[in-house]
């Protein structure tokens, strides 16, 4: 049994000021009556208020959010495609060159894939705008869906798609009707972190962005620029919350279903 | 001799005008430098229960991954009711299999499992119902149609895969080392339970094992196979008692091998010479050996009797001492120490309940056999 002493206490004090005492702070000041951000006026959420009338937020939220869904849903698709060839295609010639090629995104540095990508779209001529962010953020998540996707694979039994194939199911229908609904999981949750990493991305985008597509990382970081404003406070605070709700949701719905075979399981040792 | 057909005349293997169900000719398979298969050539006929015998990595579990179409001969052909597979992709071929992990589809239920073959076959959708009751019926499980495959317990499990596998009415049905997954009492059960499914429904079962007795249990015919070869093909009684080779004698059952040179004596008597000072064994060779002909005699322990007198009736007998005894409940197996150091073991059936043994370590015995209990193996 751990025991309770003063010293873990004030580790794990100081380790969750570190981490969780910034947002606190922002989220705090975003129901700040006075427009000065560091002077308190006392509490108030007008400020909210205006953010919804604020035309440039809303439409770059607008533009953030279709930015996201596409290209993580073009990158679950691609990644997916991508870590079922590596994994079932058995070894060809170049395999594990191809494996390191899916990978390397992973850890290249955003301003070199931006960069390379806006270089691309120019030398193909190329106007920039939403469809040019949805590449670059497809090219780069994608790499994140493989990974996710690929462990799954990698741990599934594949006398299941053998199974599928000896009982009449062409290669396509056998992905189709047996492989897809088992990894769905793993693919649903490349789709979330490919999501993510699109909503937050500041680099890649302004690379690629053009005059009529600022995603609201960018504006939030241009607008900073000219000084923080309460408006943006509400805006990161609103953020937070999405976040969140959408990472406490993800964790219950995992939690549940285990439960549920747990229970499935019991069920079955009893009769 | 085949009491698993129900009759004793089912033989179609000793017919020369029988068609056999599956032909393979001259079949080779390689894995790069590796030869899984080598050369192979064997008929399965039509209503069969035959086992593909073997110790791990032997390529038994290749021959039938070729048959369902998972891999494809490097050289050879395999024929099914005549026709040559090789252009046949697995989902095109009149043959199902069961496999080693069941391979349950975990995402559908257990009637869903059954009829997923059903829905990718060209019959009517109102008849898949019906098939799909007809299936659990047979298999006994009419209760956990609507079960997801990890609500159920293994040997139910083993029990959707078979009907699974069932359900197209294949010509062919391949089972994977089927039992492996289960309990020794389950799995004596559900040999049986097999055999009958078999029987019931007529379809040719190819069976792969690494279990000896579970091949002569449920196999019309067996064979046995090493390193990518087939060694012999046979009945179970046959290849217990005609063994054509020291692999086959060692791998199936207990037996005594005693190494030496044969003497035919004509019609087929031979003695064999097997150690300075000890009398000659006197066996019967399948056909007449050359003299000096190194071979080995095989008998099974069950055909050695054990007595404290030199027996008179038997053609032979050697003496030695009890060095070990292993009791089994219904049968005690005595490991007697011949004077040349080799160890010989004896069965004996107890078939009173023993107050007192009729040996004891260190006894000074007599082993006995006539000269057709063992086999003369010149492989």
């Amino acid at each position: 049994m751990r025991r309770f002493t003063w010293f873990n206490a004030t580790a794990l004090t100081f380790g969750f000021a570190f981490l969780y005492l910034p947002m606190l702070i922002l989220i705090t000041y975003s129901f700040n009556e006075s427009r000065l951000v560091t002077v308190w006026a006392g509490f108030s959420t007008k400020w909210y208020g205006v953010l919804l009338h604020d035309k440039a937020f809303l439409s770059a939220a607008w533009i953030t959010l279709k930015v996201a869904v596409m290209s993580s849903t073009f990158a679950a698709i691609l990644g997916t495609m991508a870590a079922y060839a590596l994994v079932r295609g058995g070894r060809f010639r170049g395999r594990t060159l191809f494996s390191g090629m899916i990978y390397a995104p992973l850890v290249m540095p955003d301003v070199i894939t931006g960069l390379s990508l806006l270089l691309l779209f120019i030398a193909i001529g190329m106007d920039r705008g939403v469809t040019t962010i949805v590449l670059a953020h497809t090219t780069f998540s994608m790499c994140f869906v493989s990974v996710v996707v690929s462990s799954r694979l990698a741990t599934f039994d594949q006398s299941l798609e053998e199974a599928a194939l000896d009982l009449g199911c062409t290669p396509f229908d056998a992905f189709r009707s047996v492989t897809l609904p088992i990894i769905a999981p793993a693919v649903i949750s490349g789709w979330l972190l490919a999501f993510t990493l699109s909503l937050d991305d500041l680099v890649i985008s302004s690379f690629t962005t053009g005059p009529s597509s600022t995603t609201l990382p960018i504006k939030i970081y241009s607008a900073v620029r000219l000084g923080v404003s309460p408006e943006i406070n509400a805006l990161s605070s609103i953020m937070i919350l999405i976040v969140t709700v959408g990472v406490i949701a993800a964790s219950l719905v995992s939690k549940r279903s285990i439960a549920l075979q747990k229970a499935d399981e019991q069920k079955a040792l009893q009769q | 001799m085949n009491d698993n057909n129900g009759n004793t005349d089912f033989a179609p293997w000793e017919d020369p005008a029988e068609k056999p169900l599956i032909e393979f000719r001259n079949v080779t398979k390689r894995f790069g430098d590796f030869t899984a298969i080598d050369d192979l050539s064997i008929n399965i006929y039509d209503k069969e229960f035959y086992a593909l015998l073997g110790p791990s990595g032997c390529g038994k579990t290749t021959l039938m991954r070729m048959l369902a179409g998972f891999e494809t001969p490097t050289e050879g052909q395999i024929l099914l009711d005549g026709q040559d597979m090789a252009a046949v992709p697995p989902n095109k071929r009149p043959t199902n299999m069961m496999f080693q992990s069941y391979a349950l589809f975990p995402h559908l239920s257990v009637a869903e499992n059954i009829a997923f073959g059903l829905k990718r076959s060209d019959m009517p959708k109102s008849e898949i119902a019906g098939r799909v009751d007809e299936m659990l019926r047979l298999t006994r499980l009419e209760q956990f149609g609507k079960r997801k495959p990890h609500q159920i317990s293994g040997g139910q499990r083993q029990r959707v895969a078979l009907a699974r596998s069932l359900a197209k009415a294949p010509k062919l049905l391949l089972l994977d080392e089927p039992l492996g997954a289960l309990d020794k009492k389950l799995r004596q059960d559900t040999q049986f339970e097999l055999m009958d499914i078999q029987e019931k429904t007529g379809t040719t079962f190819v069976i792969v094992t690494h279990d000896q007795e579970e091949a002569m249990t449920v196999a019309s015919r067996i064979a046995v196979m090493d390193a990518g070869r087939i060694i012999q093909v046979a009945t179970p009684d046959r290849l217990y008692e005609n063994p054509n080779s020291v692999y086959v004698a060692d791998f199936i059952g207990e037996i005594n091998l005693i190494e030496g040179k044969a003497e035919p004596l004509g019609d087929k008597l031979t003695e064999i010479h097997w150690a300075e000072g000890e009398a000659p064994i006197i066996g019967t060779a399948p056909a007449d050996l050359a003299k000096g002909t190194a071979c080995h005699f095989a008998i099974r322990p069950e055909k050695v009797a054990i007595s404290s007198e030199r027996p008179e009736t038997h053609a032979n007998a050697v003496q030695g001492q009890v060095h070990d005894i292993a009791y089994l409940g219904n049968i005690s197996t005595y490991h007697v120490k011949l004077k040349n150091g080799q160890i010989i073991k004896a069965q004996a059936a107890n078939n009173r309940r023993l107050s007192r043994r009729n040996f004891t370590w260190e006894d000074p015995v007599w082993l006995s056999w006539t000269d057709t209990a063992g086999v003369i193996l010149t492989q």
